[in-house]
Parts: structure tokens; C-alpha cells; sequence
């Protein structure tokens, strides 16, 4: 089972102070840490857990600059067999860069893509699913679970309000990868060593045979905090008179 | 000039990072408490490979340099000092194996070191021989084809956990220059004569082993013996040119931890209606700490980066070592002055990182004898 993976290298925005750049344009990366995004490396496990029951070969692929071979080492040491960077636009149209992977992907013998669900900087969840449509495959998105019998994929994939769906999807297909559909694993110091004996092959967009950006393309006018509203409630008071209160919300909740 | 990390320098970094924050953070307070580490984490850190990662391919290692080695333990302290010392003192000593022992000694002994079965020690301090190791008394002599080792050593990490200790013995006391009296010999812990008190409540790092230890006579045959009869005092000595190199590391690592605490704290710390994170003061004193530390970063990657080249320069070693166990007790003083009256609590791990800070200004070499050296060589003198 040949399996490509699609990962991105993202700034960790969690825990970390948001700034704006003073064009408005983008937020302020200077003092951020780059990692891989970890739906990505979800996404990247499962592709090797997948492998070792099943075989074949997992291929990396990400769009960026240099910096980007960090993670595409990264996927490496996770088990990954092969890796693509394209140095290509950093942007965030889920759009194009579905259309860039799409050209790069085309014509390579594979069985299944997986991305993550989405990226942890912009978090548009759109490649995946863009990525399938363009190259005319079924996919499934938001995956939980992947079994494969034969040619199908048999995949749980997460719905609001706690309730799954099952789908059997027709192979090659597009997963796009949830976290928690397994367990991460830390990686060895002899799986990086290892890591350095594998290819980490570099392309242009030329040499992938695309075309220009297209008079489509989304670019960004201005980022923003959201506006802050009425987001919690203070109760007031003595103790005795929080906990009636709260009491109160909790009965009128409760109908 | 090159000031970049390597990418697997960078790769190995993020996985040290990786497992020091998703096994040693849980668990750093409790076992500084019980004074103990669980023997399991062990054989898990050995199975990813963090143990011993300089010891050489073919003696079990990953044939990797002291920068890597350094790295990974500044990842390690940075999370825990405790933790952070039982994972540098398992393997301490097997530099000098490597660079002295022979090959079927090599390939006895550091293996298993590799693999996490067994953990060693290097006893050299006595109670009358502290920063002067030549003044060591106790004694190893020849009788037939054994050694018989009689005397005691105080302060011995791993003394009542390591499976062999090296041992810094007096073999010729007569001997007119003091660095020609003494050897090293490998001691396995089992040997009968052997006895070890473990030492409880020291001031920090108690999840590692502290002991006093008794040779009563421990027999031991000569093929212990580790290089060259009477040249214990110069091997010694270049064991710490090494040694030093990762310790001045453990000062990096509990520096960035107790710094990366305080930041944590200021953004939410309000006084006076605001964080005082927006407080000019906090902001010096960050600014302060961060380029100490980078100082410091800087210093122990240099000194690192030459051993690895095979360029052992004791001045460098005792410059990375002073400075940045010098800066780690700066810096957590700082950090802790940052916490408040809530620093002095055990609420917060800055507590346990300042108690921990005070042993690097004295193991490995006081910072006495750190400057010492770098004083001797700047003079020219002996």
C-alpha cells in the first residue's frame, strides 16, 4: 500500500502571544517556534502504522521554503519513506495549494492521501477535501478510524454532537486525518539517524509543470483579533450569594 | 563560521524535548520528594536511544558527539534537574572507559550502559580530598593478580544504585610527584567489602543517588584496572576537560526552565491592574536572564563543538562550566524573585529548580577550581 502524506510546517500559536504585523497582513512569526502541524503528524503516523500491516512505501510532500525540510525530517524519523518539498508561494489558499499538490501528485501510482484535518496556523480544513475533487478521487474527511479490506477503505469519521459516521470509500481516496486517531509515538535518535539515509527530493513549480497563479487565487486584506464580547459572565457577591446565584443559572439551564 | 545547528542536532533536540516534557515534567516533584526515579523510565529512555549517545557504534552507542549529548541533558534539566541528573550520572565515568580502557573492557562494560541494564559511577571525592583529588587516600594494593582496595569516598553519585563504579585509587604513595600516585580501577558494586550509605535530604536533585561508600578490603583483579598504573591523577583530568563540557549544560537547561517558568508567570500575574510581565523591571530582568543564557548556550556549544574535533582545551571546558552553572544560579534566582512570596511555595516548580541550581557552582569542580584553571592558563602557570 503506497500512501502520500500532505503536511504543512506551521508557527505554534497555542500557548504563544498573537501579534499583528504592522501591513495588517499577517500575524508576527519572528519570536514563534515552527513544528510540524500536528494533525499532519497524525496523519503521518497513521500512514506508518498503515504501512506496517499492510507494506509499501509512504511519500511526504509539503509546499515551502527551505526551512521546511525540518518537518519533511521530521516525518522521516517518524517512518516515512520518501519526501517532497516544493518550493512554492507560501500561501494560504487551500485552493492553490490543492492545485499545486494535485500537479505534483498526478501520475504517481498511490493507493491513499491523507492530510490533517486542517493546518493549526490558518486552519481553513480545505486541502484535503480540494486536493480529492481536483484529482477526481472519493475522499472522507475528519477520520477517526481507517480499515482496509481490498480496494476499499472502511473509515469512521467524526461528526458534531459526538455521533460518527460510517463510510466505505473506494480506493485511491482522500483522508483527511482527526487528531487522537492514534497514538503518537516519540521518536528515536536512531530513527533520525536513519532518517538522514532516506530521499528528501526538492522541485520547483516549473518543474512540477505548474502554471501561474490563478486570477481566483485568495490573498489576505487584513487579519484581526475578533472583537471582544460578553464572553463570561462574573458572578458578584459574597460566596454564599455566587453559589445561589449560580444555583439558579444551573435550574434555569436545567428547564 | 558556521553558528547553525544541524538539522539532526535540531531533530535530536525536539525529541529530547519531546520525551523530557511527556514523561520527566509528571513526575520531577514526586520524585524529588521520594527521593527516587523509576527504574522503568530507564530502559524507555534507553529504548529511544538518549543514554550514552557519544559512546562509539561499535561499544553499543550512537557514535555521536558531546554537543549532542549536552543537548539532550540541557532538554532533560530544563523540564527537571532531578530527573535531569539520574539521566547524565547514568553513564558518568564512561567517557573514561572510552578513552582509556581497553577494547575488551569497552566492549564488557558500555553496552549495557547504552541499553539502560546497567548504571555506573565514578568515585573520586573523599573527605579529605575534595577539590584536591591528588590528596585521595584511598588505597589499591597489588596483592598477586587482585587489587585490594581499602578506604572510603563521600558525596558518590550512584553509589548505592550503580552496578560498577570507576574508582580513583592511591597505588603508589610513595612517589614523589603527587599526579603519578594514583589509578582508576573498575569495581563491580557486588564484589564483597563493598558497602554504600545512601545520603538523604540534600538541599536539591534528590531524585539522584547520593552515597558514602566503604571499600573494606574489595578485591578486585587487575584487569580492572583502567589505563596506566600511576596515571589515574592526568586521565582523571581528562575526563573532566569532558565532563565539564555537559555539566555547563545542565546550567543552560536549568536556566531556560527556571526562565521560561517566570515568563509563564508574569503574563498572568496581575499587580497594580496589570500583568507586571508590562513592567520595565520584569522586562530587564528577562532580558537579563535570556542573554545569559545565550552567552552561556553559546560558550557550552563552542567548548562541545572542539571535543568533538578532538581539541580538548581545559581553559574552554572550565570557562563553559563557571559560566553557565554561574548563570544558572543567577537566572533562577531571578525567576524565583519573579514568583513572589509564591517562589518560596512548592506550589511551583521554581522552588525545586533553585534548590537544584546551588550543586552546579560544586560538583564537577567548584567554580574555585574552574577559575583556577582559567587563571593558571591565562598566567602560564603551573
Amino acid at each position: 500500500m503506497n500512501i502520500i502524506v500532505c503536511v504543512k510546517r506551521i508557527p505554534k500559536t497555542a500557548e504563544a502571544d498573537i501579534l499583528i504585523e504592522k501591513d495588517g497582513k499577517d500575524i508576527k512569526r519572528d519570536h514563534l517556534v515552527f513544528a510540524l502541524n500536528d494533525w499532519d503528524g497524525y496523519a503521518v503516523r497513521e500512514a506508518v502504522l498503515l504501512k506496517e500491516k499492510f507494506e509499501g512505501e509512504v511519500t511526504v510532500i509539503t509546499i515551502g521554503p527551505e526551512e521546511s525540510k525540518e518537518v519533511l525530517t521530521r516525518c522521516l524519523a517518524m517512518g516515512a519513506d520518501r519526501a517532497v518539498r516544493i518550493e512554492g508561494p507560501s500561501s494560504s489558499d487551500g485552493h492553490l495549494i490543492a492545485r499545486i499538490l494535485a500537479q505534483a501528485i498526478k501520475g504517481q501510482s498511490f493507493d491513499l492521501i491523507l492530510t490533517g484535518v486542517q493546518a493549526e496556523d490558518d486552519g481553513w480544513g480545505q486541502v484535503g477535501v480540494a486536493l480529492a475533487q481536483i484529482l477526481g478521487l472519493p475522499h472522507a474527511s475528519i477520520v477517526t478510524h481507517i480499515e482496509i479490506e481490498r480496494d476499499k477503505a472502511k473509515v469512521r469519521r467524526e461528526l458534531e454532537g459526538g455521533i460518527e459516521e460510517l463510510l466505505e470509500v473506494k480506493l485511491p481516496a482522500v483522508l483527511t486525518i482527526q487528531t487522537g486517531i492514534n497514538e503518537p509515538k516519540y521518536v528515536s535518535l536512531s530513527a533520525i539517524l536513519d532518517a538522514e539515509d532516506k530521499e528528501t527530493k526538492e522541485v520547483g513549480m516549473e518543474e512540477i509543470g505548474f502554471s501561474s497563479k490563478g486570477p481566483l487565487d485568495a490573498t489576505i486584506d487584513q487579519v484581526s483579533f475578533p472583537p471582544t464580547g460578553k464572553m463570561a459572565e462574573i458572578l458578584k457577591g459574597s460566596p454564599e450569594e455566587v453559589v445561589g446565584q449560580l444555583t439558579e443559572i444551573i435550574k434555569k439551564k436545567k428547564g | 563560521m558556521d553558528f547553525e545547528m544541524t538539522n539532526r542536532q535540531k531533530q535530536i533536540r525536539l525529541a529530547a524535548r519531546e520525551f523530557a516534557e511527556g514523561e520527566l515534567a509528571g513526575i520531577g516533584q514526586e520524585c524529588e520528594i521520594k527521593e527516587d526515579f523509576p527504574r522503568d523510565l530507564i530502559k524507555k529512555a534507553a529504548q529511544l536511544g538518549f543514554i550514552g549517545v557519544f559512546i562509539k557504534k561499535e561499544n553499543g552507542g550512537l557514535g555521536l558527539g558531546f554537543l549532542e549529548h549536552a543537548t539532550i541533558l540541557e532538554e532533560f534539566w530544563r523540564v527537571d534537574p532531578g530527573l535531569g541528573q539520574v539521566f547524565s550520572s547514568l553513564t558518568f565515568g564512561s567517557e573514561e572507559l572510552q578513552f582509556f580502557g581497553s577494547e575488551e573492557q569497552k566492549k564488557k562494560y558500555l553496552p549495557s550502559l547504552v541499553k539502560g541494564e546497567r548504571i555506573m559511577g565514578f568515585a573520586i571525592t573523599e573527605p579529605e580530598a575534595g577539590s584536591d583529588t591528588a590528596s585521595a587516600v584511598t588505597s589499591a594494593v597489588k596483592e598477586g593478580e587482585e587489587y585490594v582496595i581499602n578506604g572510603n569516598k563521600v558525596m558518590i553519585t550512584n553509589g548505592t544504585v550503580a552496578d560498577y563504579l570507576l574508582v580513583y585509587c592511591l597505588t603508589y604513595p610513595e612517589q614523589t610527584s603527587r599526579s603519578k600516585r594514583h589509578s582508576i580501577l573498575l569495581v563491580e558494586t557486588d564484589r564483597p567489602g563493598y558497602r554504600a550509605d545512601r545520603i538523604h535530604r540534600k538541599m536539591g536533585i534528590r531524585a539522584s543517588d547520593t552515597a558514602n561508600i566503604y571499600f573494606n578490603n574489595v578485591r578486585a583483579p587487575k584487569e580492572n584496572l583502567i589505563g596506566i598504573e600511576g596515571n589515574g591523577f592526568s586521565q582523571l583530568m581528562k575526563f573532566f576537560d569532558h565532563s565539564r563540557s555537559y555539566v555547563a549544560a545542565h546550567g543552560v537547561g536549568l536556566a531556560q526552565g527556571a526562565m521560561e517558568q517566570a515568563i509563564n508567570y508574569v503574563k498572568k500575574r496581575k499587580q497594580f491592574g496589570k500583568a507586571i510581565a508590562s513592567f520595565q523591571v520584569t522586562q530587564f530582568k528577562l532580558a537579563e536572564m535570556a542573554t545569559l543564557i545565550e552567552t552561556a548556550r553559546s560558550l557550552v556549544h563552542k567548548a562541545c563543538w572542539n571535543l568533538d574535533r578532538g581539541n580538548v582545551d581545559s581553559q574552554l571546558s572550565a570557562m563553559a562550566k563557571w559560566w553557565a552553572c554561574n548563570v544558572a544560579v543567577r537566572v533562577v534566582d531571578e525567576a524565583l524573585q519573579l514568583h513572589g512570596g509564591y517562589g518560596y511555595l512548592d506550589d511551583y516548580p521554581i522552588e525545586r529548580f533553585y534548590r537544584a541550581a546551588k550543586i552546579l557552582e560544586l560538583y564537577e569542580g567548584t567554580k574555585e577550581i574552574d577559575k583556577m584553571m582559567i587563571g593558571r592558563k591565562i598566567l602560564g602557570v603551573t
